[in-house]
């Protein structure tokens, strides 16, 4: 096991250099480069040369991309471009909470919710009650997040003023947790839709599967009660690819955080991204680029470690 | 006896009657099984009425979709204005059927993109194995693991949001998912015994893998190209929410929904944030139905 986590972590490294190249690429493609809009355009030449001397543009582009992957790996992304003399990281660390208080808020209820239709899905297939669970999954996935959110806000901010219109606290207000609970709940329902939806879909499909295995028969033929065999017996097994599906399902959700994030004003690196690509902040589009990946790699990391210690039928 | 099957004897005929018709062709096996599944059928006749309005609107509708008019700006649903006006004026249900032009334009265009590049990449990877498959399936993982609204969004701020420009950017990066699928496909049928025929009488790989393969694999392509086109439009939907697709007074469903997220529009005409939404959300879910019972219909395991 310890054998299959080290050479699994090995795996990742190569892939981490993969992203930091395609990013670093990207943004070089940019006509002009990346650092031209920055350069006023009536700078005299020897200004211009000390810019490009401070900025290491004379530098081949490998080099560039080295020193870069360099700093980064030391935790220093460079200052952002619009916000002069901030660092990137800063930048990022005060925005990195606010988005992870919300992903992890909608992971809880799209599971909470999901997990448990799922089995009820399972447990009762092809029942009017199934049919129901089945299209309202199918209705989660095919609704476009920013306009059910936009709904929201029309319906229950706007007109009925139950809750706020976006931000994560009330302005000036001194801190509560109540006041944050308030400003979390619409965005979380709306974060959590659509993969509240997939994952339904994914948790009956998996228990149907188990329960169609021997070992349950067996364990109904003893005269066990349905309940304690689907959720004793049956769940143990069925909820295992549930793990891989999280971590299939996290680059979507983190392009989902963002969106959300910028319908419901809500301050995350999400909308961070969003106005730095506005504004060609390119320090900032790199790095967050780059740290999405990277959650993504970690969590499909933990996927596949959680899986094999949760799975004793798989010997490595 | 000239309508009967030669093969069935007299016995046979007189155990299971049915037997004496002529053996169903392919494609009404297929039909029959997708015509079963009541979503899909209902799926399929809304996004033929959606393709088909869209494709005519300027006959369907007396308005042009740039045609503004100061006086009617948010005019209730009337007789005149189906679906209501927009903040200038403009005619909501004509500007949906030209948003829907370029919405359904962009998305067919992305995933025939996508479907050039994941089938080419997931083809070779899966039929030459190897170090060939090991390089390019990293490379899938690389495009995988980066948040494809993070590419996206990059991608379009740098080069301008124009609708080839849009249908690339999809393209680039909406293609893993299908070669993921056709590697998996070419992996367990290159080793079936017609390829090996194939190859044992000299068959150029191309001819293999164009010829022999790929039509085997067709069937969970055109289902997964189906659930693309779903996805992409609720992609484009959200980058011209952002504003980053196609920029006006040219309509996109997506940027239909930007212009309407304004709060005194919400409050004064709530049915302008509530039909492109509404229409993108029906005709995803039309995309998904048609897919999933494509998904039945063509395979030839499903028990009918």
């Amino acid at each position: 096991m310890i054998s299959y986590i080290i050479r699994r972590t090995l795996m990742a490294i190569p892939l981490l250099f993969g992203i930091t190249i395609l990013s670093f690429a990207i943004v070089q493609a940019a006509p002009g480069g990346p650092t031209s809009m920055m350069m006023d355009p009536t700078m005299k030449p020897s200004d211009r040369e000390k810019f490009e001397e401070k900025y290491g543009l004379n530098d081949p582009v490998h080099i560039q991309y080295i020193k870069w992957l360099g700093n980064m790996v030391k935790g220093d992304f460079g200052d952002s471009l619009i916000k002069r003399g901030t660092p990137v990281s800063e930048l990022i660390m005060n925005r990195l909470p606010n988005t992870l208080i919300l992903m992890i808020a909608s992971t809880i209820l799209a599971a909470v919710i999901a997990i448990p239709f799922g089995i009820y899905s399972a447990m009762r297939p092809y029942t009017k009650a199934d049919n129901a669970i089945t299209i309202t999954s199918f209705l989660g996935v095919a609704t476009p997040n920013f306009w059910f959110g936009l709904l929201l806000i029309m319906f229950l901010s706007v007109k009925l003023g139950w809750f706020p219109t976006g931000g994560v606290a009330t302005l000036n207000a001194d801190f509560s947790i109540w006041d944050r609970l308030h400003h979390l709940i619409l965005p979380a329902i709306v974060l959590a839709t659509a993969d509240m939806a997939a994952l339904t879909r994914y948790t009956r499909s998996s228990m149907l599967e188990v329960l169609h295995q021997d070992y349950i028969r067996t364990a109904k033929s003893k005269g066990f009660k349905e309940k304690r065999v689907v959720l004793k017996h049956g769940l143990r097994n069925g909820l295992i690819p549930i793990i891989t599906i999280f971590g299939l399902m996290l680059p979507s959700f983190i392009g989902g955080a963002a969106i959300t994030e910028k319908v419901f004003a809500w301050p995350g690196i999400g909308q961070l991204f969003i106005d730095s690509a506005f504004q060609r902040d390119y320090p900032v589009i790199m790095a967050l680029t780059v740290v999405s990946a990277v959650f993504v790699v970690i969590g499909n990391l933990l996927a596949d470690i959680l899986y094999a210690i949760f799975d004793p039928r798989i010997e490595y | 006896m000239s309508q009967t099957n030669p093969e069935i004897s007299q016995s046979e005929l007189e155990l299971n009657p049915n037997l004496k018709a002529k053996p169903e062709t392919l494609s009404k096996i297929f039909l029959r099984k997708f015509m079963k599944n009541k979503l899909a059928v209902v799926g399929a006749v809304f996004l033929i009425l959606v393709i088909v309005a869209s494709t005519l609107a300027s006959f369907i509708s007396p308005y042009s979709f740039d045609q503004v008019n100061l006086m009617h700006k948010l005019h209730p649903p009337s007789a005149d204005y189906w679906l209501g006006t927009d903040r200038y004026g403009r005619d909501i249900f004509t500007r949906l059927l030209y948003g829907g032009q370029i919405s359904l334009m962009v998305a067919f265009g992305s995933v025939i993109g996508a479907l050039i590049i994941g089938v080419s990449i997931g083809a070779l990877a899966g039929y030459f194995g190897g170090i060939i498959d090991a390089i390019l399936m990293r490379l899938v993982d690389i495009v995988i693991s980066i948040p494809s609204i993070f590419l996206l969004i990059t991608i379009v701020t740098i080069f301008k949001p124009s609708i080839s420009n849009l249908i690339i950017v999809f393209a680039l990066t909406s293609w893993t998912s299908t070669a993921r699928l056709v590697r998996g496909e070419f992996l367990s049928l290159r080793s079936r015994e017609f390829v090996l025929a194939s190859k044992t009488i000299g068959t150029k790989s191309h001819r293999i893998i164009f010829g022999h393969i790929l039509p085997n694999a067709m069937g969970p392509i055109i289902v997964a190209a189906t659930l693309l086109v779903g996805s992409v439009i609720l992609a484009e939907a959200g980058l011209s929410y952002l504003g980053l697709g196609i920029q006006p007074p040219f309509a996109s469903w997506g940027n239909m929904l930007q212009d309407a997220q304004n709060y005194t529009v919400m409050l004064t005409a709530p049915w302008y944030p509530i039909f492109p939404g509404l229409l993108i959300l029906l005709t995803v879910l039309s995309f998904n139905f048609v897919g999933d019972g494509l998904r039945d219909a063509l395979d030839p395991k499903s028990i009918e």
